[in-house]
């Protein structure tokens, strides 16, 4: 029953594996893959010393960190916010609400956000209105990060905190209890019950994101960037597929995308060997 | 005393957030319905249609391909869905049984890719070697099983009683008819989970068809939305008369709506079945 499964698999997941050894090879699409010449790490070592490989790198990294210094912690706070509410009609009507931006196709929110930040976008209207000068936000490098993390609270704030708000309904109600009677306030509740309650959640959400710092997605990327920000736009995943698919550079960008996946595999390793010495938590 | 103000002020942060999340789809439903000249001249905040008008509709339903890849779009969300419900289901159900012979180490093998892979380039280079590029497969096939589903799914599979099955096997049953007259029954809250993770996901994705399909009648709805909205390439739609540059605006958001206002609609009814699976694969996982 499990052989269709395991084909699959294998197919469309170890195949590709095996065949990221073409960022070894020259690769030459009439000769195959067994057939392309051997060439080593020649094309990482094109990736490294090419002008563009630190930037990049620096902006998948500084991408993934902002992501989680913003967005990561946004998500718990609304949870706990949430939690806060007494009223359970309007804390689920916040729910709905919240949670419905995370359904709207990547397109579409890219297109809005294009359309917003445009010359004569809803965005600078107001900037207009505040007496400053109209600008072609998309075609700013120091703009993109601000947009791209921006986006991606407005897009997974609510869904996010679903999480959070799962753990938060198992935390045990007399701790609570037991709180109250030693004359906590909410504060005090918050800080010694509400969050090492949930700090076993938070770990594994933590050990998941960082694991991936290195995988931005290129999706949300191409649809937002152009060679004006390239700066601060271009990561990882954006430069493989340009280098990949639109200029047909196969084993070179290959070998970028074997090194990312490289990366992420001992980040996450590391970060799960890391927190299960520290707390208790683990992914495995 | 600091109680009360807090509470107000949460209050106030929660309603302002709801505004924040509504509102820009709200914009473009209200743009989409206004005069596409007036809105030109507009500035700020809209609160209503400017000058109600449904020409924007009218051009883009005068667009063919708006409904071939609807149609298009339809097909991959409902055979696409049922592709992916079948292998997750046998995928799981195989899985979850503790006799079955190296169940732990697929899992592992399953597991794995989860965090190291091949990578975008081999992908599609295995895509071309199968023959794929450019049919309908592309889109059904790369993404049959979801790892993240797959495991949801297997937890709520384990967490049914054994005896079933034993009573069933007593009565001579082999493991398809247990799945598919026991174990699918009684699992429907989960399964409904996944037919509109599946769902969704397929209704909202268009990388791999930008990727894998040449052929423009293949293509599915977001992809043609990326076109109009991000590419640009709106000369193909015309309002006529002599104003092209206004009707880009207004066509572009009649276009989000037409795209968006399915997902809009069902949403109320599923939200809560979303949110249930995620609580299982959160609280057992």
């Amino acid at each position: 029953m499990l052989l269709p499964v395991v084909a699959y698999y294998l197919i469309f997941h170890y195949a590709p594996m095996y065949g990221a050894v073409i960022a070894f090879k020259r690769f030459m699409p009439n000769k195959g893959i067994l057939g392309s010449p051997w060439i080593g790490f020649k094309n990482f070592e094109t990736f490294f010393n090419s002008p563009y490989c630190l930037r990049i790198i620096s902006n998948t990294v500084l991408l993934s960190v902002y992501g989680i210094l913003f967005a990561f912690p946004a998500a718990i706070i609304l949870a706990l916010l949430l939690n806060e509410i007494r009223n359970p009609l309007f804390k689920k009507t916040v729910q709905t609400i919240t949670y419905l931006p995370h359904f709207i196709s990547l397109v579409v929110i890219c297109g809005i956000l294009r359309d917003f930040l445009s010359l004569d976008g809803l965005i600078n209207d107001f900037v207009e209105l505040l007496g400053l000068e109209r600008t072609m936000f998309l075609a700013e490098p120091e703009w993109f990060r601000t947009i791209y993390i921006g986006s991606g609270i407005w897009q997974g704030i609510g869904w996010n905190s679903i999480i959070y708000i799962a753990a938060l309904s198992q935390i045990d109600t007399e701790l609570y209890e037991a709180a109250k009677i030693d004359g906590a306030g909410r504060w005090k509740q918050m800080w010694n019950v509400t969050l090492p309650g949930i700090l076993p959640t938070i770990v594994i959400m933590l050990i998941l994101r960082v694991g991936s710092i290195m995988t931005i997605g290129h999706e949300k990327i191409i649809l937002l960037y152009n060679p004006a920000i390239y700066e601060t736009a271009d990561v990882i995943s954006s430069y493989v597929y340009r280098k990949g698919l639109l200029e047909s550079n196969f084993s070179f960008s290959s070998a970028v995308g074997l090194f990312n996946s490289a990366i992420n595999f001992v980040l996450i390793i590391s970060v799960n060997r890391i927190s299960r010495k520290v707390s208790e938590t683990s992914l495995w | 005393m600091g109680e009360k103000a807090f509470d107000w002020f949460n209050y106030l942060l929660m309603i302002f957030l709801m505004f924040v999340m509504i509102y820009p789809l709200l914009f473009v439903a209200f743009a989409s319905l206004s005069s596409p000249s007036l809105m030109l001249s507009h500035k700020g905040l809209l609160l209503w249609p400017k000058g109600f008008s449904l020409e924007s509709y009218k051009a883009i339903f005068n667009y063919k391909m708006i409904f071939i890849s609807y149609k298009n779009t339809i097909f991959y969300v409902v055979v696409g869905t049922l592709i992916n419900i079948l292998m997750t289901t046998l995928a799981a159900y195989g899985l979850s049984r503790k006799n079955v012979l190296l169940a732990n180490g697929i899992m592992f093998f399953i597991a794995f890719t989860m965090f190291f892979g091949g990578g975008l380039i081999p992908s599609y280079l295995i895509m071309v070697d199968l023959g794929l590029l450019n049919t309908r497969w592309a889109l059904l096939l790369p993404g049959m099983i979801g790892t993240t589903n797959l495991i949801i799914m297997r937890t709520s599979f384990r967490a049914l009683p054994v005896s079933l099955e034993e009573s069933a096997r007593i009565d001579g049953a082999n493991d398809f008819v247990i799945l598919f007259r026991i174990i699918i029954p009684l699992s429907m809250p989960v399964i409904a989970v996944m037919v509109l993770y599946y769902g969704v996901g397929h209704w909202n994705s268009w990388f791999n068809a930008m990727i894998y399909l040449q052929d423009r009648n293949l293509y599915p709805m977001q992809l043609i939305l990326r076109e109009i909205l991000i590419d640009s390439t709106t000369d193909v739609i015309e309002l006529g008369g002599s104003d092209s540059e206004p009707i880009a605006q207004t066509i572009k958001y009649a276009t989000i709506m037409v795209a968006t206002v399915p997902i809009l609609l069902i949403y109320p009814f599923i939200q809560k079945y979303f949110v249930k699976g995620v609580m299982i694969g959160a609280l057992k996982g």
